[in-house]
């Protein structure tokens, strides 16, 4: 009991500080200016140290390579909760008082709040950003800049490109063929159905997974041009999106199981689900879940809207920034570009910490160039390298994207409950998303 | 608030803040089976409640990560024995021994928090219980009404006023704040002015004590069941404080134990090999609660001196 009351507490409290520092933020926030110019951003004199917040597990021995050859900038790491369980709140505490660490790692989806709050620096003019643009997939690049010009506010580290996971002895064995496009993955439900089993899980609260899928239909939710955030949750192409998954939840061809709980993980391992469209981060997580099911798996393309389309989403993925109140912004905009392109580096964050970079030069990466057991064998870093080059590169995240995907996600659980439907929670969600910007002085075009 | 001391089982609340030996002839009517049964019913249903999942953490620590799903939850596996203790090494050989680290801070926080914490609420309570000056009844009501206020809704205040004396991220930022208790003062004056008779301390005037001198050697050990269960309620507390060390504390060097399974926990679907290291840990970090309650629970029932001098 005294557990649970602590817990109630802290949810509270947590509530509470985030409507401290909204209020508190929300004052001199003037919404994203457009052509911001750079900052002169100089070297400090003599040697420096940086402070750098992750929470990619084994980043400190990464560090540690960067921190042998480069004596005069030594970088300490700090690893805390992942950045929605507290190090994002802990971040806009620390820039409200002044110390918050030199970098941070904060997700695409959450930098527009960074960039909103003013919490970031702007690193265009320090040497060598403005020209690492073509050293990274294209879309992470535009999640970094938000198209703003003369503006770079963070590194982008890891990417999360989608493609379809399934259980290619499965498929076989039925005789149903692997689908390309949406329309054959809901036949395929169908015949899976019949089966007893399920194509896939659609998973209530991971708003952010059902963005991936409406990016992968080129829509959009976000839009800011230079003064104005434009939210547009209910496009046609969410429409779309939200209409088919309807679909498949009404006549009960999907599960509903909350995603990476234990009982996921048993109906992955039991064979109970058939595919997983995912990023390219959830190998680890179904090679972990389902051990059983070694060697039966394989990764195809999304499937597409269009017959012969290419497009793919985008699950996840974060950056290295510059937080607000640096005092080495060149020095750490330096370390940021070392950690996210260096061959090196990046290998062993990708042994250690399981990330997917955002550099071009990932595919170079020894890690991601021979098959994976757990796959058959299956090259799948190939599958995931063409979905990268495919994803979409205009998407943009909202400024208050921890509301939208509570509130989409309290209308995605109420859909499963047999209340109203997928679409109707994005209509509530763009309602709340614009009533919420209001509340914060952010402005909404109508 | 579970752990209320159960000197006085049939006192409905606040049993520890009645004085020891004021119920223990008045049993009340005798009572019916029917209502003894429904009653010992509910309390069974609630200890199962209660026990349960502590019961799932004991067998799922037992497995592997493989296993958690893919056998009985509430049952042990064939191989039980030998998992169990593979997961406890991993578990403290991980991130170079991160986890005993983490042990050891919230040992250190809350063994010396709760034991300065302790001292400082008995001073207090039995100052304000055993001493007319003016302002006394106002400083009391105050110190009540910090009662009322969650501690987690000062985190965010105290760690503002940490940054501007630039003591955030450090042992002091959480282990300070974990000194003060006013539910702490609150019982040490209403058990001071039940236990502590005003003639002894007279007594100990005459003899020529000093106040200081009779506070130590006479009044805490009237206290001390008193002063045992504030012991306990602010190690507990300081144990399970989870959001001032979160907002605090940057470095995992010096987290305790329940911010770092947090932290882990948030991790998983990144690593999931830390899933049944979380489940272990989490066992782990209990016992030391577990054998604090042992250890100190014979204190409460000794209500040494209560009726010793009328």
């Amino acid at each position: 009991m005294r557990a649970h009351y602590g817990k109630v507490t802290a949810a509270f409290a947590m509530i509470s500080a985030l409507a401290l520092s909204g209020c508190s933020a929300g004052g001199d926030s003037s919404g994203a200016e457009a052509g911001a110019e750079a900052a002169p951003c100089e070297a400090s004199d003599g040697p420096v140290t940086l402070e750098f917040t992750t929470w990619v597990p084994g980043m400190d021995q990464v560090v540690e390579l960067w921190n042998e050859a480069n004596p005069d900038i030594q970088v300490t790491v700090q690893t805390g909760p992942n950045g929605n369980s507290g190090t994002y709140q802990n971040f806009f505490n620390q820039i409200q008082a002044g110390n918050a660490p030199d970098l941070g790692q904060i997700e695409y989806d959450a930098l527009p709040n960074f960039r909103v709050q003013d919490g970031l620096e702007n690193i265009a003019g320090c040497e060598g950003v403005a020209d690492a643009q073509d050293q990274f997939v294209d879309w992470t690049w535009g999640q970094v800049t938000f198209g703003e010009e003369g503006s770079v506010y963070a590194v982008p580290q890891d990417s999360g490109p989608m493609a379809m996971y399934y259980r290619a002895d499965l498929f076989e064995e039925a005789g149903i063929e692997v689908p390309t496009t949406w329309e054959e993955y809901a036949a395929a439900a169908e015949e899976i159905k019949a089966q007893g089993s399920y194509i896939t899980n659609f998973p209530k609260t991971d708003v952010n997974w059902f963005a991936g899928m409406v990016w992968q239909n080129g829509g959009q939710w976000f839009a800011n041009d230079g003064e104005n955030w434009d939210v547009n949750l209910t496009s046609p192409e969410s429409e779309e999106v939200a209409t088919y998954w309807q679909d498949l939840l009404s006549e009960d061809l999907v599960s509903t199981l909350p995603s990476f709980s234990d009982e996921w993980n048993a109906s992955f391992n039991t064979g109970q689900q058939w595919t997983w469209v995912s990023a390219v981060w959830g190998a680890t997580t179904l090679s972990d879940g389902a051990p059983d099911t070694a060697g039966k798996w394989a990764v195809a393309p999304m499937p597409q809207w269009e017959d012969g389309g290419e497009t793919a989403g985008n699950w996840g993925g974060s950056s290295t920034a510059v937080l607000k109140g640096s005092e080495h912004p060149a020095e750490a905009a330096k370390f940021a570009l070392w950690l996210n392109t260096d061959p090196e580096a990046l290998a062993l964050a990708n042994e250690l910490g399981g990330l997917y970079p955002a550099a071009k030069s990932a595919t170079e990466l020894e890690a991601f160039a021979g098959g994976v057991d757990y796959y058959g064998g299956q090259k799948i870093y190939d599958v995931f390298a063409e979905a990268s080059s495919n994803v979409n590169p205009d998407f943009t995240w909202g400024p208050t994207m921890t509301q939208t995907y509570t509130d989409v996600s309290d209308g995605f659980g109420a859909a499963i409950g047999g209340s109203g439907t997928l679409m109707d929670a994005l209509e509530t969600g763009q309602q709340k998303t614009i009533d919420s910007l209001k509340a914060q002085s952010i402005p909404v075009s109508e | 608030m579970t752990a209320a001391p159960a000197t006085t089982p049939r006192s409905r609340r606040g049993g520890s803040t009645t004085a020891p030996g004021a119920d223990t002839h008045a049993r009340g009517p005798r009572q019916s089976i029917m209502s003894r049964s429904a009653a010992m019913l509910i309390m069974g249903v609630f200890t199962l409640y209660f026990l349960t999942p502590i019961w799932w953490l004991l067998t799922t620590s037992t497995k592997t990560g493989g296993e958690i799903t893919s056998t009985a939850p509430l049952w042990f596996t064939a191989n039980s024995f030998g998992t169990f203790f593979g997961n406890l090494g991993r578990l403290f050989s991980y991130g170079d021994g991160l986890f005993g680290r983490w042990l050891l801070n919230s040992a250190l926080y809350a063994g010396v928090g709760a034991l300065i914490g302790t001292v400082i609420a008995a001073m207090c309570g039995y100052a304000l219980a055993k001493y007319e000056f003016r302002g006394r009844e106002a400083i009391f009501n105050i110190v009540l009404s910090g009662v009322l206020v969650p501690a987690t809704a000062l985190a965010l205040p105290l760690f503002l006023i940490f940054s501007q004396v630039e003591l955030t991220n450090t042992m002091w930022a959480v282990f300070l704040p974990s000194l003060v208790s006013p539910f702490g003062v609150y019982l040490a004056r209403i058990y001071a002015a039940a236990s502590v008779p005003g003639e002894l301390l007279e007594a100990a005037r005459l003899d020529g004590s000093g106040e200081i001198r009779t506070f130590f050697t006479v009044s805490t050990r009237l206290m001390a069941p008193a002063l045992v269960t504030i012991f306990l309620f602010q190690f507990v507390a300081i144990w399970n404080n989870f959001f001032l060390p979160l907002i605090m504390l940057r470095d995992q060097a010096l987290f305790p134990v329940t911010l770092g399974l947090y932290a882990w926990n948030s991790q998983i679907s990144q690593i999931p090999e830390l899933r049944s290291l979380v489940i272990v840990g989490a066992l782990v970090s209990i016992v030391p609660l577990i054998i604090a309650f042992l250890a100190l629970q014979r204190f409460w029932s000794s209500g040494l001196g209560a009726g010793g001098v009328k």
